[in-house]
């Protein structure tokens, strides 16, 4: 029997499958599903992809098993075990391995081009596909290494502020010049040896690290979008290369959504993208607001906190990064229910950018129980604001400094921020004074309006709770 | 050039594929609601993981001599496995949980 007609359909329901998948995973109500549909497409078009008729080779099935069943294996206990605070991290490194597979598939694909260029047989691959699979090797790498270093950065193994380069703008336009030039070079002296492939490969793979090395703090986000993306390109110039309808449509469709979703991030923080890649953030020396000595952050004992909180019609808690990291994020929904119970009404202000991840906010507390309608965006929050007798600020800094209003010389001026101080009283719980991720001083802190709670998120929310317990 | 301009005419349907893949994938993605942002990326990178039909594909055609091909083969379908089986099984796990109570 003739498999190509069958082959043909199935790659055709694979790339319908991922198209109606991730339309379901872009609404609330159907997004679950569209992840599984979106699975069972891929499932369908490696299944095809066995059994697919080609003109050369021994199939090796044993070695395709094997490999299926070993990343299956680690992929499945990845995703089990991973915490839900490290989410982006886990994100980060599959994304980077996805890229490291179309590195690998390239650099094979080149090597087997390199006798026929050598030979200078007529047979030899054209230039059109000789630039696909260089230019896929080229963005594979780049997401590879840089996943890896985002992951890195997230999961605190490579510190921001310590590990830097100088001049980063310039070394990454060097090197991206560099590359382009070896690409080019190539592309026209195809007989030159393999060796100028690995050479551009390497340069690539470093080009991944210095691209992210500069980009920190708030924008770790963005950079993962990217690089996202990044992998569904790779993906989609290897399907050129295979002439492989699932892998192109597949991976332009996450190079596109990656792509929309990186610039809404970047909107949400007021920057270009541009500003973001070049790393004004967490790497340049900020000329921003720094806390004048003389002044002084007043403290708030958990009773007080309490008393302020229970006697309070609209409480609204703003949870961020701290909040993940404390594991606080049950407690929080402990601390509104007690509070809901003496009929004070409790909501919570997420900041597009609050955390590591866009809605990795949501995720935590939906984690928590907490429900839907609890959770404001940014707009919503700033009219309930206005309205809201305490702020409880649960780990959250940048995404509540009001320099980004009214300091132009603060680096994340311009960026919309919750307008916390509308508020009647706030409260921020924190470790310490030391400021935020990105290293940018809160002027917040040192408010009339404010109030600190030192201590661990989950102990201050803890002792919260049990205070509002006992005030009845 | 001349090679460029016959690799544009040879490959024309697949690239109104590509630029209409584009346009697609703008157009699912725009307004979707924050909540959904991170179970969504994560979605979209086990999408990305569909890179590992190219290492079945380039496995298959290896001559079974061809150690190579064989090992670095093997380890791309390791890796775009992992992509792909961890990252759907991640967003599900993530999606689990907004499942309304």
């Amino acid at each position: 029997m003739d498999l190509k007609p069958l082959v043909d359909l199935g790659y055709l329901v694979g790339v319908i499958l991922f198209i109606l998948g991730l339309k379901r995973l872009s609404t609330p109500k159907t997004a679950r599903g569209g992840n599984i549909l979106a699975a069972v497409g891929m499932g369908i078009g490696i299944i095809v992809t066995l059994i697919l008729p080609l003109e050369k080779g021994d199939n090796n099935y044993l070695f395709i098993l094997i490999g299926l069943a070993v990343g299956a294996g680690i992929g499945l206990l990845a995703a089990q075990r991973v915490a839900m605070t490290d989410m982006p991290q886990m994100v980060s490194i599959f994304n980077g391995l996805g890229g490291a597979c179309a590195v690998v598939i390239s650099m094979m694909e080149l090597n087997g081009y390199q006798t026929a260029f050598e030979a200078g047989s007529e047979n030899a691959a054209g230039m059109g596909v000789h630039a696909t699979t260089l230019l896929a090797m080229f963005v594979g790498a780049v997401a590879f290494t840089g996943s890896l270093l985002a992951y890195g950065k997230l999961q605190g193994l490579i510190n921001d502020r310590k590990v830097k380069i100088p001049a980063p703008t310039f070394v990454n336009m060097t090197l991206l010049l560099l590359i382009i030039a070896g690409i080019v070079y190539k592309l026209v002296f195809p007989s030159n040896p393999f060796f100028w492939v690995l050479i551009i490969m390497g340069i690539a793979l470093i080009y991944g690290v210095t691209f992210v090395i500069p980009i920190g703090g708030a924008d770790m986000p963005v950079v993962i979008s990217l690089l996202n993306a990044f992998t569904g390109v790779a993906a989609a110039l290897a399907g050129i290369v295979y002439d492989n309808n699932v892998m192109l449509v597949g991976g332009i469709l996450v190079g596109a959504s990656g792509t929309i979703l990186t610039v809404q991030m970047c909107e949400a923080m007021n920057r270009s993208l541009w500003n973001v890649i070049v790393g004004g953030f967490g790497g340049a020396s900020s000329s921003g607001a720094k806390g004048d000595g003389d002044q002084v952050a007043r403290e708030i004992t958990a009773n007080d906190a309490a008393i302020l909180m229970r006697y309070a019609t609209q409480v609204v808690m703003v949870p961020g990064y701290g909040m993940a990291v404390a594991q606080a994020q049950k407690v929080a929904h402990e601390l509104e229910k007690v509070l809901e119970e003496n009929g004070v009404s409790v909501k919570y202000a997420i900041h597009p950018v609050a955390g590591r991840m866009p809605g990795h906010m949501n995720v935590l507390l939906a984690e928590a129980d907490v429900s839907y309608d609890k959770l404001m965006d940014l707009d919503d929050s700033n009219s309930t604001l206005k309205d809201t007798d305490v702020v409880i600020i649960v780990g959250a800094n940048d995404v509540v400094n009001p320099s980004a209003k009214d300091d132009p010389g603060s680096p994340i001026y311009g960026m919309p921020i919750l307008d916390v101080l509308d508020a009647t009283n706030t409260i921020v719980l924190k470790r310490s004074m030391k400021p935020g991720y990105a290293g940018i001083q809160n002027p917040l802190f040192f408010h009339e309006k404010n109030r600190m709670l030192f201590g661990d998120a989950k102990a201050s929310l803890e002792k919260l709770v049990s205070e509002v317990k006992t005030l009845g | 050039m001349e090679a460029l301009v016959s690799f544009f005419t040879e490959n024309l349907t697949m690239i109104y594929v590509l630029v209409l893949a584009i346009y697609l994938g703008f157009e699912l993605i725009a307004n979707v609601p924050t909540v959904l942002h991170t179970p969504l990326m994560s979605g979209a990178n086990a999408i990305s993981g569909v890179v590992i039909i190219g290492a079945i594909l380039l496995i298959r055609q290896a001559e079974s001599t061809d150690y190579l091909a064989l090992g670095l083969g093997t380890l791309g379908i390791i890796l775009g496995t992992i992509n792909v089986v961890g990252g759907h099984a991640v967003t599900n796990r993530m999606l689990e949980m907004f499942k309304k109570k």
